[in-house]
């Protein structure tokens, strides 16, 4: 249970970082909140000759409102994100998804940059962000850009982030209405990857028709996956009883899993139904009231 | 709240734990705690295949890294005649792989180096070539004639280990055919493993200079475990000392010898320098002795009213590559012939088949007394199924069967002679606390609503305290246990006996049976375990043996003690010895209360001012050979919701009532209850070690291998009736495994009754939320 040895550095600003990505290129590996990368150097599942922990770089914490987009520092912890009660109004998928996440060491010390950028298909925050429409900005050699959620996962444990590229920050979309989400998720037990999982953001316009949606799914495949024909169906829509079990029959669709341990494809879809179903419902309450879905 | 340990009588009263402080404030010294000067670290080189024939090792690379001392293969140990060893259960079991491996993660080779670390990746460059061999991990497909033979070392060329069986077979089939009803269930008891949170490791240190190997070892069985060392390596027995320091849980898991611990010895005495191994939880799972793997069938005959007349049960016991049980020598089934538990069957016949599989070995006793969860998992689960059939609610099907209070001592069909019981006081106890008639009121306006409600019921006996010399041994040494005592001059006692705890709180719990012997305070008792050069021998500390064991030795060592404490009393008294009389805390002379000496006076006494012609000191030798079993009972029952939408489980209530006899510390017996419950919990619904056909361990770790947490455990509610053990000198008898014997059949027996109205009879352990959807979806509940 003893990682291969490795070199650690240990830079404090962004340009530092950098820098020190693309003289080592290959040979670096980012170390965030090493929830994931430590447990498999020690499994020797990875072996990074080099590691540079960015944990001393100021400008990589925190969160702030910009026009149009929260801006989510990628050193921002999961605890942080799960206590955040100012953004609890605006974006609540947030607090809904980081409760989920392991259990609550990981979630003081795991970042939300390092879970994105490890693309584990059980990611929670990779469900929850598709849901959100958002995009991840990364900083390498030829500058900042911006990566869209769909274009970011590539493949397990594989993102669009180039080898030398380092992921800064998460941009969540500001919602422009009324907005709600839930998380729901099946584990074995508490703090186990997800059997399945999906994330539901709803945004309503002032005439109650749905304005915004995202359903993200986590665990069916091998990367977070988007329920795109649920939102593509939804938008325009009241959540009405016949919509929702409409819907619910739609987000499986886009899901890809497999059988494995935790339950079968076939056992994995119907959960995804039966969670857009119950969440879609408790959204409808929530945002339109007991009696309009009743 | 706890009491206070400076109370004086306090058996049976919730004396707070002594060892907790140090161990709350993470002050306990355990295995890996333990460093010596000019210490080395070993690391094991391990199979990735489950059967494979080993073409070469090659060591070389190895050797040649930074920090290695000595890398040790299968030929090497073969050289010396310690390439096998024998197991517990009179099989044998190999150290470091010859010829080929019988399962993936099997030891093939030990490296030696400075640092662990340095030990760790030069592991990885010992070159090991394999031929791959087509894997059996099916134990009825072992059993096959045509099945390849995976032990070839053996005369017998099959995978059959051994037949066993118990009960009259001819009897059993009369009452069979002549039978009203007879009910049939195939039960399966999954591949578990105890799991301690700290794993197996130790630390040899072989002394040239006086030939004395000390063996720092996490173990259950100290001097068990030396007379073994002993035997296999020609070590003289005076010249090994054993020492097994905190543990940090144990289960069984610490009760076989491993491989890891031979090696580590060889390099200590190859080398002359100390030794240390220490297993990750990988190595731990995939690779040391687990539980269960039972294939089980029962049939029970019985009259239209649901009386039971016979059982017949036939097994399967996958033990993998070798058979690693540590049952005792008669007994390669364990005590599973407790299966008619706590019911009254006229006959019964039990049959047991062995296999060897290319999985790891083992078949040990997982908070289990050899054998007695499967048993009682079964009787409990078909007892059920009958009550199904009959159409009789299952509390009332038990009552009508159980064991009367007026039969003990009962004579079981299968030889067992219980000691006491009062199986419907329990139940009735359990109905009424858990307010069943409310519950199945509940369950019916549910399930005309279509929700599903289950409850479970399990009335289980246990069998534990193993044992009486008569029929118990392991590799022929007596199970009997043994207490010392010794008194200071200040009146203080250093007590140590044969056992070895890891959780159990035998720190608290002898003192305070020492203490009440004594008419000192718990504080007043300091309790020693687990060091061979200073304790008296003894089997060591599974299948809840302490207490009706070295339990039982304690007090009478603590009587034989208050017996020379009485003459001095007399001298002192100046009071003929029968006129001198004990009320708990101190003698005086009959008709003179007023004047008395408590043990502390009679200690100081002891040393100071003897009787003429008495031998000084105050001490104790007691070795207790107890002329029975103990037979614990409890009647447990499990309410359970079931969400149809994702065939998740959740456990509502869970109320256990035991019965352990006489209780030296309630407050102790209530967290051995609740963490017995707790790992009940996890083996009904989550935890198994499949394999996939070419025999790889799917469940290695912690992260498939699933322990619950605070958060996914039901809050557990307990009570308790007492039956003293007539035998036993404090009319105990033993809890620490009931929960875990007695919880799988309840919460599985919930779940199969919210289920029932679709027609459900069985659904097998681990119960994931999976298992049930399917079961719902092919009743077609679609929601």
């Amino acid at each position: 249970m003893f990682p291969n040895s490795f070199e650690y550095m240990a830079p404090t600003t962004l340009a530092e970082a950098v820098e020190l990505m693309q003289r080592h290129e290959y040979d670096a590996k980012v170390l965030s909140g090493g929830q994931s990368l430590l447990p498999m150097m020690k499994l020797r599942m990875a072996a990074p000759p080099i590691l540079i922990d960015i944990n001393s770089i100021d400008e990589l914490r925190g969160w702030k409102e910009e026009s149009g987009f929260l801006r989510i520092g990628a050193l921002t912890r999961h605890s942080e994100l799960e206590n955040a009660v100012e953004l609890r109004d605006r974006y609540p998928l947030l607090a809904e998804t980081a409760v989920w996440i392991a259990d609550p060491l990981v979630r003081n010390r795991g970042t939300i940059g390092g879970s994105l950028a490890h693309a584990d298909p059980a990611s929670d925050w990779g469900a929850a962000m598709l849901a959100l429409h958002a995009r991840v900005e990364g900083i390498g050699s030829g500058g900042e850009r911006q990566i869209p959620m769909d274009d970011f996962f590539v493949d397990t444990f594989t993102t669009a982030l180039e080898e030398t590229e380092i992921a800064t920050a998460v941009l969540v979309p500001k919602p422009a209405g009324r907005t709600a989400g839930r998380y729901l998720k099946i584990e074995r037990k508490a703090g186990d990857f997800a059997i399945a999982g999906l994330a539901i953001h709803v945004v309503l316009a002032s005439d109650g028709t749905v304005a915004e949606a995202g359903f993200g799914i986590c665990a069916c495949g091998p990367v977070p996956l988007r329920g795109k024909r649920a939102e593509e169906y939804l938008l325009g829509k009241k959540l009405t009883p016949e919509t929702i079990d409409d819907v619910s029959r739609m987000v499986p669709e886009d899901a890809d899993p497999e059988d494995d341990l935790r339950g079968s494809a076939a056992y994995k879809r119907d959960v995804l139904r039966v969670f857009a179903e119950r969440g879609l419902s408790d959204i409808a309450k929530e945002l339109q009231g007991e009696g309009v879905v009743g | 709240m706890a009491k206070s340990q400076t109370e004086l009588r306090p058996l049976g009263k919730s004396v707070g734990r002594k060892e907790d402080p140090r161990f709350i404030r993470g002050m306990g010294r355990y295995i890996d705690d333990i460093v010596l000067p000019g210490m080395l670290y070993m690391s094991l080189v391990r199979s990735p295949y489950a059967h494979a024939r080993i073409k070469h090792v090659d060591p070389s690379a190895a050797l040649e890294a930074p920090g290695v001392k000595l890398v040790i293969t299968g030929e090497d140990l073969a050289a010396m005649d310690l390439a096998w060893m024998p197991t517990m259960a009179g099989d044998k079991q190999m150290v470091l792989a010859t010829g080929k491996v019988l399962y993936q993660y099997q030891e093939v080779a030990a490296v030696i180096a400075e640092s662990r670390e340095q030990a760790e990746d030069a592991a990885q460059l010992v070159d090991v070539e394999y031929e791959p061999l087509p894997a059996v991990v099916d134990p009825i497909q072992s059993l096959d004639p045509d099945a390849p033979v995976l032990r070839e070392d053996r005369e017998k060329k099959s995978n059959h280990i051994f037949h066993w069986e118990a009960g009259d077979k001819e009897a059993t089939e009369e009452l069979f055919r002549n039978a009203p009803v007879v009910v049939k269930q195939n039960v399966r008891f999954p591949r578990v493993h105890p799991s301690p949170l700290e794993p197996c490791g130790c630390v040899a240190d072989y002394q040239s200079s006086t030939g004395k190997l000390t063996w720092y070892v996490t173990s259950q069985a100290p001097h068990a475990h030396r007379t073994v060392l002993s035997m296999v390596s020609g070590l003289p027995e005076h010249q090994i000392r054993v020492i097994s320091p905190d543990v940090g849980g144990g289960f069984g898991n610490k009760v076989p010898v491993y491989p890891g611990y031979v090696c580590a010895i060889v390099a200590s005495l190859k080398l002359g320098r100390p030794v240390k191994w220490i297993e990750s939880r990988t190595e731990n799972i995939s690779s040391t002795g687990f539980a269960r793997d039972y294939h089980m069938t029962a049939e029970i005959a019985a009259e239209e009213d649901g009386r039971v007349l016979a059982l017949r049960v036939k097994t399967i016991a996958d033990h993998g590559a070798f058979d690693a049980a540590a049952d005792p020598s008669k007994f390669p089934a364990g005590l599973f012939s407790i299966v008619t538990g706590s019911y009254d069957f006229k006959e019964s016949f039990v049959e047991v088949d062995g296999a060897y599989t290319n999985k790891a070995p083992g078949g040990i006793a997982y908070r289990c007394s050899f054998r007695v969860t499967e048993a009682a998992y079964l009787i409990e689960r078909v007892m059920d199924v009958l009550a199904r059939r009959v159409g009789v609610d299952p509390a009332e099907l038990r009552k009508r069967d159980f064991i009367r209070k007026e039969q003990f001592p009962y004579q079981s069909p299968t030889g067992w002679t219980y000691d006491s019981g009062d199986y419907e006081k329990t139940l009735d106890l359990a109905l009424e606390k858990i307010g069943y008639e409310e519950l199945r009121k509940e369950q019916a306006e549910k399930r005309a609503r279509g929700e599903l409600m289950g409850i479970g019921i399990s009335t289980f006996t246990e069998v534990v305290g193993a044992g009486p010399s008569h029929t118990f041994d392991i590799m022929g040494i007596k199970m009997f246990d043994s207490a010392q005592i010794r008194l200071h001059p200040t009146g203080k006692v250093l007590a140590r006996l044969g056992v070895r705890h890891q959780g159990q709180g035998h720190e608290t719990t002898f003192a305070q049976i020492i203490a009440e012997e004594l008419g000192l305070s718990t504080e007043d008792v300091l309790i020693e375990e687990g060091d061979t050069d200073t304790a008296p021998y003894g089997l060591g500390t599974y299948a809840s043996r302490s207490t009706p064991t070295a339990g039982g030795a304690a007090a009478l060592c603590g009587r034989r003690i208050r017996d020379k404490a009485k003459k001095i009393a007399s001298h002192l008294l100046e009071a003929g010895e029968d006129d001198v009389v004990w009320d708990g805390v101190s003698f005086s002379a009959k008709g003179l209360p007023d004047k008395s000496v408590t043990m502390k006076d009679i200690a100081f006494a002891a040393y100071t001012n003897v009787p003429e012609g008495m031998e000084p000191g105050l001490e104790a030798t007691y070795y207790y050979d107890p002329p029975n079993l103990t037979f614990p009972h409890g009647a447990y029952i499990a309410v359970v919701d079931i969400d149809k939408g994702t065939g998740a489980v959740k456990v509502r209530r869970f109320l256990a009532v035991d019965d352990c006899g006489n209780v030296i510390n309630p407050m102790i017996v209530d967290g051995q209850v609740h963490g017995g419950l707790t790992e009940g919990f996890a083996i009904a619904f989550m935890q198994d070690i499949p394999f996939d056909e070419d025999g790889n361990c799917l469940a290695p770790n912690w992260m498939d291998y699933l322990v619950p947490t605070a958060l996914d455990t039901p809050h557990w509610e307990t009570d308790r009736t007492v039956t003293p053990s007539p035998h036993h000198p404090i009319g105990a008898k033993g809890v620490g495994e009931s929960p875990n014997v007695g919880s799988p059949a309840a919460f599985v027996n919930a779940v199969v009754d919210a289920l029932a109205p679709l027609g459900v009879e069985h659904i097998d352990m681990p119960i994931f939320p999976w298992k049930v959807w399917e079961v719902l979806r092919e009743h077609g509940v679609n929601k």
